[in-house]
């Protein structure tokens, strides 16, 4: 029991820091992401140094500048006659956090000119971990907005099923049949279809939010409509019926606050769907487009032969959602495992 | 039964309908319009293609000239040879490690079996694509793209096959490990609780042991949440394989439908979503028929 909820404690505080970062992107981010340096295409991950090439010993952690290598076309040497020590806050581009705080002092860097590019680079000689880190913004949120839609809709209309029921309820379910059977891919891509190709990316991101949202609604739906059928029965409910008690107050009151179990599991599961959703448009190309980075985009570089075969730095965004969705799944596993423990007492 | 496979395809209609939207005709030549009728109001041509449809027809693709249904059927059969292989391998792989994992709950094989499917489970799709693919680029020990070697036409009978078969592994092998872990779970799920009941125990007190009690016991008890598994296995053959095609160039449905979007081939799409449904509405109907096939206790009347 105490094991379950440390592991919820975990990974939601794990999720809670990655969100924080991303949310403080332009601090943790070294540079800008959409900062191009066309001599710099695909340049592999800075290497730490503690010890010089002379032998001596650093306490600061210092890196070569990358620069190319004169005699091999696409390779790249360390240019070992010049030392760039790694600096806590420094200055550097210009952000905004919420659009709103504007700063331009960056976790860590190095001296300008020399660029330190701890995850390599991108075909554009922009850098990787800077997209990476504003990637996470887009698609996080995406994937939490999306979910609150579906939540928010799912427990709306389950709850209105379930208590009322009566023909809203019957065609209430029969669209949630109508929107399961339908290949959920499929039908991202056919509203997709339908719907201009050229968009600015703020349309863009709030359409794809608000299609992947709506399409996920009937699982919650059904979950919260089935609970509600169930606790409108509870003793104590139908005291409160008894007493007077309106129908918004048995709800909110009583009925729905039964939910948060269900509604916080059916997050825990859907986020990181959204997520790999989100990722899954902007890769086929049908999300998010350049420049704005999103990790979907990232990773449609990895569809060229070249980058595929030798740029390992490129995966940075994989990984990434490796992390992210464990460490959903382990949060899901644990709520679920609480919740049904709590339902057998 | 009948109602419900109904009020599925019905509304599926609509949603069609709500596809022809025509978006399409400010980009095409007036010419190509009258041509495909798109000229006329929408109601006309839904009409019109509602009556195609009774013919076994669905539309004209604009991009490739021909009509749609053959071309989506030849691109569909690559997808269902793909899809069913992955499906047959994921399943017995699932069975197999379900069964010998619910015998020994809690000592080290089972563990071990459900560590990897955790693991397995929060891996995306998109990323064992990707790995598999950096796998077999790295080692070139498989091909990647297409379905059959450039010099496939000049190969004989097993060699075509052996071809085949080489190029089917990769994206295959993407499908079996996105499937497998949800499966295994389930069977372990199932069987465990089959271990547990009372029967068991009553067949073991006879003296029946090993295989015979595994398999010719407790696993057709287990079976019931597995047809129903296995009916969404069926439901997502045409569908679940989008992404896996479109990474690895396998030439099924996928990259078909995703050209279709880009170049606004709607008919293509259309058909494409269409032909997906009704697998999505055929294969719970099939998952529903075993049931009752299967479990005298399931009545159809009542």
């Amino acid at each position: 029991m105490m094991k379950q909820k440390t592991r919820v404690w975990l990974a939601g505080i794990f999720l809670g820091m990655l969100h924080v970062c991303v949310l403080f992107a332009g601090f943790f981010a070294p540079y800008n992401p959409a900062a191009q340096n066309r001599d710099l295409p695909y340049a592999p991950p800075s290497k730490i140094h503690f010890v010089d090439p002379s032998g001596r010993f650093h306490a600061r952690p210092f890196v070569h500048p990358t620069i190319p290598d004169p005699e091999n076309y696409d390779a790249y040497l360390e240019d070992k006659t010049h030392n760039c020590p790694v600096r806590l806050l420094v200055r550097g581009d210009s952000y905004a956090i919420g659009g709103v705080f504007h700063s331009n002092l960056h976790l860590f860097g190095v001296e300008e000119p020399n660029r330190i590019l701890l995850m390599g680079t991108d075909a554009y000689g922009r850098d990787q971990l800077s997209r990476l880190v504003f990637g996470g913004q887009i698609s996080l949120t995406a994937g939490l907005v999306a979910a609150i839609l579906s939540l928010g809709l799912g427990l709306l209309l389950g709850a209105i099923s379930g208590y009322y029921g009566g023909w809203f309820d019957e065609s209430a379910m029969r669209v949630t049949e109508l929107f399961m059977a339908l290949p959920w891919i499929y039908l991202l891509l056919a509203i997709r279809a339908f719907l201009p190709l050229q968009v600015s990316p703020v349309q863009a991101f709030l359409l794809i939010v608000c299609v992947i949202g709506v399409v996920g609604w009937t699982r919650p739906a059904r979950l919260i409509r089935g609970s509600v059928l169930s606790a409108k029965e509870r003793g104590y409910v139908l005291v409160a019926r008894g007493f007077g008690g309106s129908d918004w107050y048995l709800l909110r009151r009583h009925i729905l606050p039964e939910m948060t179990g269900i509604l916080l599991t059916q997050a825990a599961i859907l986020v990181p769907q959204y997520i790999l959703a989100e990722a899954t448009l902007s890769f086929l190309g049908l999300g998010l487009g350049e420049p704005t980075p999103s990790w979907g985009n990232m990773l449609a570089a990895l569809q060229q032969y070249k980058v595929i075969s030798s740029c390992w730095w490129m995966f940075a965004p994989a990984v990434t959602l490796v992390i992210i969705s464990g460490a959903y799944f382990v949060l899901s596993d644990s709520l679920h495992r609480l919740e049904s423990a709590s339902n057998q007492q | 039964m009948l109602t419900f496979v109904l009020s599925e395809l019905a509304p599926g209609n609509f949603f069609d309908e709500m596809k022809l939207n025509p978006q399409i005709s400010a980009e095409t030549i007036a010419g190509l319009k009258a041509r495909y009728a798109l000229d006329q109001p929408l109601y006309v041509r839904y009409a019109r293609w509602v009556e195609s449809l009774a013919h076994g027809e669905m539309g004209f693709s604009f991009a490739y000239d021909t009509e749609a249904m053959p071309l989506i059927w030849s691109r569909a059969k690559n997808t269902l040879l793909l899809t069913i292989t992955a499906m047959m391998i994921a399943w017995m792989l699932a069975i197999l490690a379900g069964v010998w994992s619910a015998t020994r709950v809690g000592r080290a094989g089972d563990r071990v079996c459900v560590a990897t499917s955790s693991v397995l489970l929060s891996v995306p799709e998109l990323v064992v694509a990707l790995l598999l693919l950096v796998l077999a680029v790295k080692t070139r020990a498989f091909p990647v793209g297409g379905m059959v070697g450039l010099d496939h036409d000049t190969l004989g009978a097993g060699a075509k096959l052996r071809d085949l078969v080489w190029h089917l592994a990769i994206p295959a092998a993407v499908l079996v490990i996105g499937a497998f872990p949800i499966l295994f779970r389930h069977v372990r799920a199932s069987m465990m609780e089959v271990m547990q009941a009372p029967f068991i125990r009553a067949a073991r007190s006879h003296g029946i042991h090993g295989r015979t009690l595994v398999f010719r016991q407790a696993l057709p008890a287990a079976a019931n949440p597995l047809i129903s598994l296995f009916g969404m296995s069926l439901a997502g053959l045409l569908s679940g394989s989008l992404l896996v095609e479109v990474i690895t160039g396998w030439p099924g449905l996928g990259p078909l439908v995703l050209e279709a979007i880009m170049g606004r081939d709607f008919y293509v799409v259309i058909g494409t979503v269409m032909l997906s449904t009704l697998f999505l509405v055929g294969g719970t109907l099939v998952a529903d028929m075993a049931l009752v096939a299967f479990d005298p206790r399931i009545r159809t009347d009542g």
